[in-house]
């Protein structure tokens, strides 16, 4: 691969984005609609949450094809760079290219400038390549990140969602996307405080995903049979930090020994249409 | 039709590499040692802006001395290749190798068919698991390319700093005295370096994944301090 060079006038500065476009590597863009035609495997559910220490992102690790889950442990939640993650729903094709794009071309600006890009400066990058990818999303493609970080010039957690055309909107206290998004979204704004600690923010995620796994069939809940835990991750003052699995796993049995208990002190109303008719169809020869 | 003078060809290139050296001669000079913890580049540097040592990618580091705006071109196209060659392949493909010959073929090119020859010279460092297989290519003004282990002088005064450095290298040295061996190379005995005409950085050995780091002027004096 030879040294691009190029004249200062057409010089493409740090935009890696750009650099690729050049250099012609950049993906076609579909003609006609691809969903209707092949399968895309999809990502699902992912949320962010602001705490005391700065933002907690979590996703679950289920991808469909339309009804096939495609795979078990595909993984939705990205370091960005040290002090930014991102978190991705949609076609998860497209979706971890833009993630490999974009950790790439903010780790290029830092390194052609010689000094990292703002969080908001990172922000609009995310935006402009959520944007960039219209053309693919109207043809079955879309992709919808979400972008969190801890903004080291401020001192505080932000959080960022996006729609597909690029409209990039700052969220105070919890946003999520993808499917379970809005089922997941209901039970982080019962539990949502301000300020809350880690373990809380991390317990308060994991609900949020679990009751969408309950309720959508594309959000995969823990899979203790295979170790399979969604993806956790932390991103303060000290950097992204990836929540271990063994911690994400206690969580969880917590909260189910609670929902058990829960379950067990109800009675369930016996199912009766079934025998009604069985009976109906004994009584009727 | 006017005919042009001739001019044998070994004065050509004479004269252009006379250039060449004449333009690197008039800046400070630059070292880079394999030490114990990695690859530490060292160099006198009066500006805190306008850097000779960079990051290229996540084991390979950048150093330049002679005309600042043709090294620093010289490492944007070396982070663009890097970039692009991890983003096409995958990030273990990058390696200091081939970025080395790539230099070496503008270089060179430039040397012999442009009106002047570019006045600088780089350093290309990749640090491994073991020091031994570390490695450090020194690419000339004129397209030269020279693999060197251990140590790597750059700049108009290489001869006499890597006759001191030679003299008082030894392999396994802390990163203390690596700083120690260097900054005394490049000062020589009848001056001294102050830690604020300094720019240092390291590639360290243990890292994860970016293995570049700057290490900050204020934190040089006591790094100093500590070699012996």
């Amino acid at each position: 691969m030879p040294i691009p060079l190029f004249n200062p006038s057409e010089d493409p500065g740090p935009d890696f984005a750009s650099l690729v476009r050049r250099l012609g590597l950049d993906p076609q863009i579909p003609g006609v609609d691809v969903s209707s035609r092949i399968p895309i495997t999809h990502a699902t559910t992912v949320v962010a949450l602001r705490y005391a220490d700065g933002v907690v992102m979590a996703g679950d690790r289920r991808a469909t094809a339309g009804n096939i889950i495609a795979h078990r442990a595909i993984e939705k939640v990205f370091p960005a760079d040290r002090h930014s993650g991102v978190a991705i729903a949609g076609a998860a094709g497209p979706a971890m290219e833009m993630v490999k794009l974009f950790q790439l071309q903010l780790e290029h600006y830092e390194k052609v400038e010689g000094s990292p890009l703002s969080l908001e400066g990172k922000a609009n990058q995310l935006a402009q390549m959520v944007r960039s990818n219209l053309p693919a999303a109207m043809q079955g493609l879309m992709v919808v990140p979400i972008f969190a970080g801890y903004d080291t010039r401020r001192r505080i957690g932000r959080l960022f969602q996006y729609d597909a055309t690029g409209g990039r909107y700052e969220e105070s206290h919890f946003t999520t996307s993808g499917s379970g998004g809005s089922l997941a979204g209901s039970v982080l704004k019962q539990g949502y405080r301000d300020e809350l600690s880690k373990t809380a923010a991390i317990d308060l995620t994991i609900s949020a995903l679990f009751h969408a796994a309950d309720d959508d069939s594309a959000t995969g809940g823990p899979d203790p049979i295979r170790g399979i835990y969604p993806v956790v991750a932390t991103i303060t003052a000290d950097g992204f930090q990836r929540v271990a699995d063994e911690e994400i796993a206690d969580h969880f049995s917590q909260l189910i020994t609670t929902l058990t208990g829960r379950e067990f002190g109800s009675v369930r109303v016996a199912e009766t249409s079934s025998e009604t008719s069985s009976d109906q169809g004994v009584s009727g020869r | 039709m006017s005919m042009p003078f001739y001019v044998a060809p070994e004065q050509v290139m004479k004269d252009r590499a006379d250039y060449a050296r004449k333009g690197i001669a008039r800046g400070r000079s630059l070292v880079a040692l394999v030490y114990e913890g990695g690859i530490l580049l060292c160099a006198e540097n009066p500006s805190a802006t306008l850097r000779k040592i960079s990051e290229i990618y996540d084991r390979i580091a950048f150093a330049g001395v002679g005309k600042y705006n043709e090294f620093d071109q010289m490492r944007i196209a070396g982070v663009r290749a890097a970039d692009l060659k991890g983003y096409t392949y995958s990030r273990e493909d990058v390696d200091a190798r081939s970025l080395a010959n790539n230099y070496a073929q503008i270089l060179g090119q430039v040397f012999t068919h442009e009106m002047k020859p570019m006045e600088v010279e780089i350093l290309v460092a990749e640090v491994t698991s073991d020091a031994s297989d570390d490695q450090l290519f020194h690419i000339l003004y004129d397209g030269t390319v020279m693999d060197e282990d251990r140590f790597s002088v750059l700049g108009g005064e290489a001869d006499a700093i890597s006759t001191r450095l030679g003299a008082t290298y030894e392999s396994g040295l802390s990163i203390g005295n690596a700083l120690g061996v260097a900054v005394r190379s490049l000062s020589g005995d009848d001056r001294t370096i102050d830690a604020s005409d300094l720019e240092v950085a390291v590639l360290e050995r243990t890292a994860e994944r970016r293995a570049f780091r700057r290490i900050d002027r204020s934190d040089l004096p006591a790094l100093l301090d500590q070699s012996s």
